[in-house]
């Protein structure tokens, strides 16, 4: 009875995140979507808490269950409450480390469950493991691992606490250390026995460390490419976990995640134009910059504030194209706020959204969301570039790579073929950065040199405040 | 190869829905409109936290005096609910902003 009732009960699960996944696929029903997603997800739990068997004993140690529960719960709320708008990009990444590391201990509990420690002298196994259980304990155990360690080392990329880092010969290094995780957890899954279990804790360290190397070298820039592939791992290794107990709910949950996982990250590497293979060995953000590409030498002109604010306000249309630098200066409200301005002087006022501003895809479409931005104002890349050409001024928010020309007609750019939004079309180009400072693939950027290109210097958010005064007084 | 094919067959039922869900997992993917990515990505994440069910029951049926196993499943299953509850919840927060906008 209970049984088939909590094999209903996944089944209405399994369902729920299958309509959850495609209703978050259209802006209206998306809220409604996670929503259902999340009730399948709680009666999938909760029934596995009480109707579960194993055997016929129902599961036990409820104290500690609960209390794990609620410790996850109070944190996860508060962590996903508190955490910015900008932030959003690496708190996923970490939710998804946490996903591989319970895969991960999933996988060593299982180890040990089957292969366990006695008080009398020696080891024994219990019962003669069967190869198909080896080998979904190893892969969600590498898999996991993997997951967890590479989502760490996106999540500090991210924030900035980690730097990228390469060293000579890291491609053959990993490609060794995957090699001999593959051949080490093969021998174990063929021949374990008394004298080599310890192997296990072996692999499990080398697909950590494996983890870390892979994500490493990788630039800031791809990062969201990481985050999508890492997040499919952690989904096929939730899928190895419903291998292992037959459990529907989780085999469903799992490849389907896995299954849309790599389709996104492929879908995004596209965006970019290029291989998905390139972007893991390539690695341009840490070679870059000791590359052989010739540096583009020459002048810009700086703008002053009150010239660009006549610039705007007398324009008959402006485009706005936001990057990470809007993001990071938290200037998104400030530039609504510019933009009301505009529009209530008669200037016709729009967003360029690049596919991988910032740093995911949308995410500049969440950071404007949030600010009160009209939906009807972004604008997705190809619309934008058929109306750059009669556009008066672009203004260039702390985005860089994502309009830099040498993408479309400088060959030995690494971010050659790379769809750009071509800005250089409008009349004039007003570019808020920071400094000089080339962008987060490491190249210059010709953009910046350009005869109609002005150069606003500082952070977005306070430049975007002083230009809005300006703009009141003229 | 005896043992594989008789996993295999074992597990017949599980192949067809791990072959069947990375079908759909593409085709469900394949419509969402690129400014929904990063909500759906999010989402994705929390629906992949199901791994929290896994660790329910490694720890639901660990004995009581396996400690290593207790702490493991412990710490697994705080691991676990912070994928799903903050996968959701975050999910919800971007989402929540789209919606103002309609």
């Amino acid at each position: 009875m209970e049984i088939s009732l909590l094999s209903i009960f996944y089944l209405v699960g399994s369902v729920t995140f299958i309509i959850g996944l495609k209703m978050l696929s259209h802006p209206e029903t998306a809220r409604k979507g996670n929503l259902i997603a999340a009730v399948g997800m709680a009666l999938a739990i909760f029934g596995t808490i009480f109707l579960y068997k194993d055997g016929d004993k129902g599961l036990h140690n409820y104290a500690w269950i609960f209390a794990a529960l609620a410790i996850g719960t109070l944190v996860g709320t508060i962590a996903a409450k508190k955490v910015k708008m900008t932030a959003m990009p690496e708190m996923v990444s970490l939710f998804n480390g946490m996903g591989g590391a319970c895969a991960a201990l999933i996988s060593v509990i299982e180890f040990q469950h089957n292969f366990r420690f006695s008080d009398t002298p020696g080891w024994h196994t219990t019962i003669g493991i069967s190869i198909g259980t080896l080998l979904t304990i190893f892969a969600g155990l590498i898999i996991g691992s993997i997951s967890f360690a590479g989502s760490i080392i996106a999540w500090g990329k991210l924030n900035g606490s980690i730097k990228d880092f390469s060293f000579k010969g890291q491609q053959i290094t990993n490609i060794i250390l995957f090699l001999g995780i593959l051949v080490v957890s093969g021998y174990l899954i063929a021949f374990l026995n008394f004298n080599n279990y310890y192997l296990f804790y072996v692999v499990l360290v080398a697909a950590l460390v494996y983890g870390v190397l892979f994500v490493l070298p990788i630039g800031g820039a791809d990062m969201p490419v990481v985050i999508s592939l890492l997040n499919s791992f952690t989904g096929v290794a939730a899928a190895c976990g419903g291998f292992l107990y037959n459990n529907q709910v989780m085999l469903t949950g799992g490849i389907l995640v896995g299954a849309a996982g790599t389709l996104l990250t492929i879908l995004m590497c596209k965006a970019m134009n290029r291989s998905l293979l390139n972007v893991l060995i390539g690695s341009f953000g840490g070679n870059a910059a000791g590359n052989t590409q010739q540096s583009i030498q020459g002048s810009f002109k700086e703008i002053s504030l009150s010239d660009a604010a006549v610039c705007m306000a007398y324009a008959n249309k402006v485009i706005i194209v936001p990057g990470y630098g809007l993001a990071v200066a938290q200037a998104q409200h400030v530039c609504h706020e510019l933009e009301k301005l505009l529009e209530d002087k008669g200037v016709e006022v729009s967003y360029a959204i690049h596919p991988v501003a910032g740093r995911m895809p949308g995410h500049m479409n969440v950071l404007l969301a949030e600010a009160d931005v009209n939906y009807d104002k972004l604008q997705e890349m190809e619309q934008a570039n058929d109306q750059f050409k009669n556009t008066d001024v672009v203004l260039v928010l702390g985005a860089n790579d994502v309009v830099n020309p040498a993408a479309k007609n400088d060959p030995a750019s690494p971010i050659y073929g790379m769809p750009i939004l071509e800005v250089e079309l409008a009349k004039t180009v007003i570019v808020n950065k920071r400094s000089m400072k080339p962008g987060y693939a490491g190249i210059e950027n010709a953009l910046f040199f350009q005869p109609k290109t002005s150069m606003l210097f500082g952070d977005a958010k306070a430049a975007l405040q002083k230009l809005v005064a300006e703009i009141k007084t003229v | 190869m005896q043992t594989i094919l008789d996993w295999i067959s074992a597990h017949n039922a599980i192949i067809y829905i791990v072959i069947l869900m990375i079908f759909l997992g593409i085709e469900v993917i394949s419509r969402v409109p690129s400014v929904l990515h990063t909500p759906l990505m999010s989402g994705a994440n929390a629906i992949h936290g199901v791994v929290i069910i896994g660790a329910i029951i490694v720890m639901g049926r660990a004995e009581s005096d396996n400690y290593i196993a207790l702490i493991l499943g412990f710490l697994a299953v705080i691991l676990g609910t912070l994928n799903v509850v903050g996968g959701f919840v975050v999910t919800d927060r971007m989402l929540e902003m789209f919606k103002k906008k309609k």
